[in-house]
């Protein structure tokens, strides 16, 4: 039963990895940058709905629509102003650096607004825990909303790239950014709405994040960002489908790696599943492998 | 522009060599001059801030009880180092440039190390709570008030057996921090000693201090009576409400870093009702001692109460005092004369302070009993 108990673990923390995952995959896939401070726009998110409730008084489903809100806004901002006067930088590195300096500066002006207390998050989401068995496997509420949460984006995505128009414009951006533009598509205004789609999403991570593991700091999204990083790369950077489950796997390895294995080098574990994958495949669990025309 | 860069250079140098003359200038009028380092704004400012009041509130008495050997004592306004090693160094300059010659401090670690580098064989330093081992070990006129971190482990595993809170004991610790892992291997290696089988020993890291739950359900499966969590309150605040769910039945003891785990914003305080901490100090303790400390406190800084360091800074300030009585010294001695003169008298001493009664060694350990507080109703009780 322990081993169960164990997998349930993995799930749930897996979940979270996942949710955080599809925002990354979802940009990478369209935009084709990596954007690190999608695990900052997440304590965002989070720190938005935890004052709209403590401070402002809000409901909690109004607090969440503010914070999808504002995240939505936050991303559209950040890649308007630090990505897009880079878009056509000689190389990627440029954006990927301003990246991490956007991560910096949420993680700083986060720190001068609310410091660098360790918050307790409140309870939003009241869903009963759920037991079987006896009373021997025990599982949370918040992992069955954050599962099926993950199941509902993917599906959702997944729908929206392709059987709409602005999500069959995604995928033209994606595949030749130049063609698409030739052929009439608002390059622009399609990363844009990437970034919308993502940042909305983080502020519901970030929801997901801070309720199952119920401590907030402006520090807070961004181990769970770079392990989320992971996870994309680990199902095949781009697939929707894959960050969801190479989320899941991840958040198991790691809980097993912990269990059976050993607490202290579980993270060691964990990026060393993700180095043999990336060595047996390079394209991840589920990238198709491009080849390069010459 | 040259000549500017120069009457420039020949202003800074002579401001330095001014700088270096106030020292001796200072040092002769007839009272002694004590300083704070410590953060006084910023992420520690509490610490920094309990620090300093509660060594002016200390001063204030002595000087109405004659002061140090009979002088009367100025505490030097504070300096202001944020927690910063390099921050802390400029302020040590500074009091120094304005007469100190006793320090109280530094406050934070980090910063004491730096610090007590500097100040090695030439200016008394006093630690109230720096508590890293380094903090004082590069001059025989370094002394601390408060345990070391690794000493909090052996003291804590002292603490649990003379009081027989539990016989098996598990243990769930940051292994990516240097304090917890000190203290983690003090309390490992005393254990046996004090009769306690260490039934689980679980870490994690400072990148993944989210998940707790397969070091806790197999802490649950070792059958362990106690866990000792010797991680700061942030860390501990998630692992009781992660226990709580795992139904975690143990008793929960913490050391100086669990303090403040009551006033993590929107923590459900219920949580924490029975866990232990190790800590010299507790404000609703009710010995006469501490209610007056207390309330000299709240008097003076608009009703605030003092946490542990506060207590300590108070303590530094009357064994210094015991030691400036014994030693005999008055206020013209230079620096390293005070220095050296106060470091062989702090080894005849002994006070009985609010943190305990106190000794200290020639390292310039503090040698008390351990104390600890239980967590009831939502405040710090007092253990007997």
């Amino acid at each position: 039963m322990s081993f169960i108990s164990y997998l349930k673990d993995g799930i749930s923390l897996g979940s979270i990895y996942a949710i955080i995952a599809l925002g990354y995959t979802m940009v990478y896939g369209i935009a084709k940058m990596l954007n690190f401070a999608h695990g900052d726009v997440i304590m965002v998110g989070a720190f938005v709905i935890l004052a709209a409730i403590t401070k402002a008084g809000l409901s909690p489903l109004l607090s969440i629509i503010l914070a999808v809100v504002l995240c939505t806004v936050l991303g559209i901002t950040i890649e308007m102003v630090a990505y897009r006067p880079l878009r056509k930088a000689s190389s990627n590195l440029a954006v990927l650096i301003t990246a991490i300096g956007v991560s910096y500066l949420l993680q700083n002006v986060a720190l001068l607004v609310f410091g660098a207390d360790a918050k307790s998050f409140v309870t939003v989401i009241n869903v009963p825990t759920l037991v079987l068995f006896d009373g021997q496997l025990t599982i949370k509420g918040i992992t069955i909303v954050t599962i099926a949460a993950c199941i509902i984006i993917m599906c959702g995505l997944t729908l929206f790239v392709n059987k709409t128009k602005p999500g069959h414009a995604m995928k033209a951006v994606s595949e030749d950014r130049d063609a698409a533009q030739l052929m009439g598509v608002n390059v622009n205004s399609t990363i844009s709405l990437t970034f919308a789609i993502g940042s909305g999403l983080a502020a519901i991570a970030g929801l997901l994040l801070c309720s199952a593991y119920p401590t907030l700091t402006p520090y807070t999204g961004a181990m769970p960002g770079i392990k989320a990083f992971v996870a994309a790369v680990f199902g095949g950077i781009g697939s929707i489908p894959g960050a969801m489950i190479g989320g899941i796997l991840l958040g198991v390895i790691e809980i097993f790696g912990k269990a059976y294995i050993s607490s202290q080098v579980a993270d060691a574990i964990v990026f060393a599943v993700l180095i043999i994958v990336l060595l047996v495949k390079p394209t991840g669990l589920f990238g198709k492998n491009v080849q390069e025309k010459v | 522009m040259k000549k500017f860069n120069k009457v420039v250079s020949v202003a800074m140098a002579a401001a330095m060599v001014a700088g270096v003359l106030a020292v001796p200038a200072a040092a002769e009028e007839g009272t002694f001059k004590v300083g704070v380092i410590g953060p006084m704004t910023g992420d520690y400012a509490q610490y920094g801030t309990n620090v300093y009041n509660a060594a002016k509130i200390a001063i204030d008495e002595v000087n109405a009880n004659g002061g140090f050997n009979g002088y009367q004592v100025e505490l030097l306004d504070a300096g202001d180092d944020q927690g910063d090693a390099e921050k802390a160094i400029n302020a040590f300059n500074d009091l120094l440039d304005k007469g100190m010659q006793m320090l109280c401090g530094t406050v934070t670690s980090g910063a004491c190390i730096a610090v007590g580098a500097e100040a090695a064989e030439n200016t008394f330093l006093f630690t109230p709570s720096g508590s890293a081992v380094d903090c004082i070990t590069a001059g025989s006129n370094e002394f601390r008030m408060c345990f070391t971190d690794p000493m909090q482990g052996s003291k804590s595993a002292q603490y649990i057996s003379e009081n027989g809170l539990a016989t098996k004991v598990a243990i769930l610790y940051d292994s990516s921090t240097d304090y917890n892992v000190g203290i983690h291997d003090a309390f490992v290696e005393a254990a046996p000693e004090y009769g306690l089988e260490v039934v689980a020993d679980e870490a994690y890291t400072t990148d993944s201090n989210t998940d707790f739950s397969v070091q806790l359900s197999k802490i649950k499966d070792s059958g362990a009576e106690l866990l000792f969590l010797p991680n700061y309150y942030s860390d501990c605040a998630l692992i009781l409400q992660q226990a709580a769910d795992a139904q975690l039945d143990v008793t929960f003891f913490g050391v100086d870093g669990m303090d403040g785990i009551l006033s993590v914003e929107n923590f459900d305080t219920s949580l924490a009702e029975g866990v232990m901490l190790l800590t010299p100090f507790s404000a609703t303790a009710e010995d006469e001692a501490t209610v007056n400390f207390v309330t000299a406190y709240g008097e003076a800084s608009n009703g605030e109460t003092p946490n542990q360091f506060a207590a300590d800074a108070y303590d530094v300030i009357y064994a210094m005092k015991a030691a400036a009585d014994d030693a005999g010294i008055t206020p013209d001695m230079s620096n390293e004369d005070i220095s050296a003169a106060m470091s062989a008298s702090m080894l005849n001493i002994e006070i009985d302070g609010l943190t305990g009664k106190a000794k200290w060694t020639e390292e310039g350990e503090c040698d008390k009993e351990p104390k600890a507080v239980v967590i009831k109703d939502g405040v710090y009780e007092m253990m007997e």
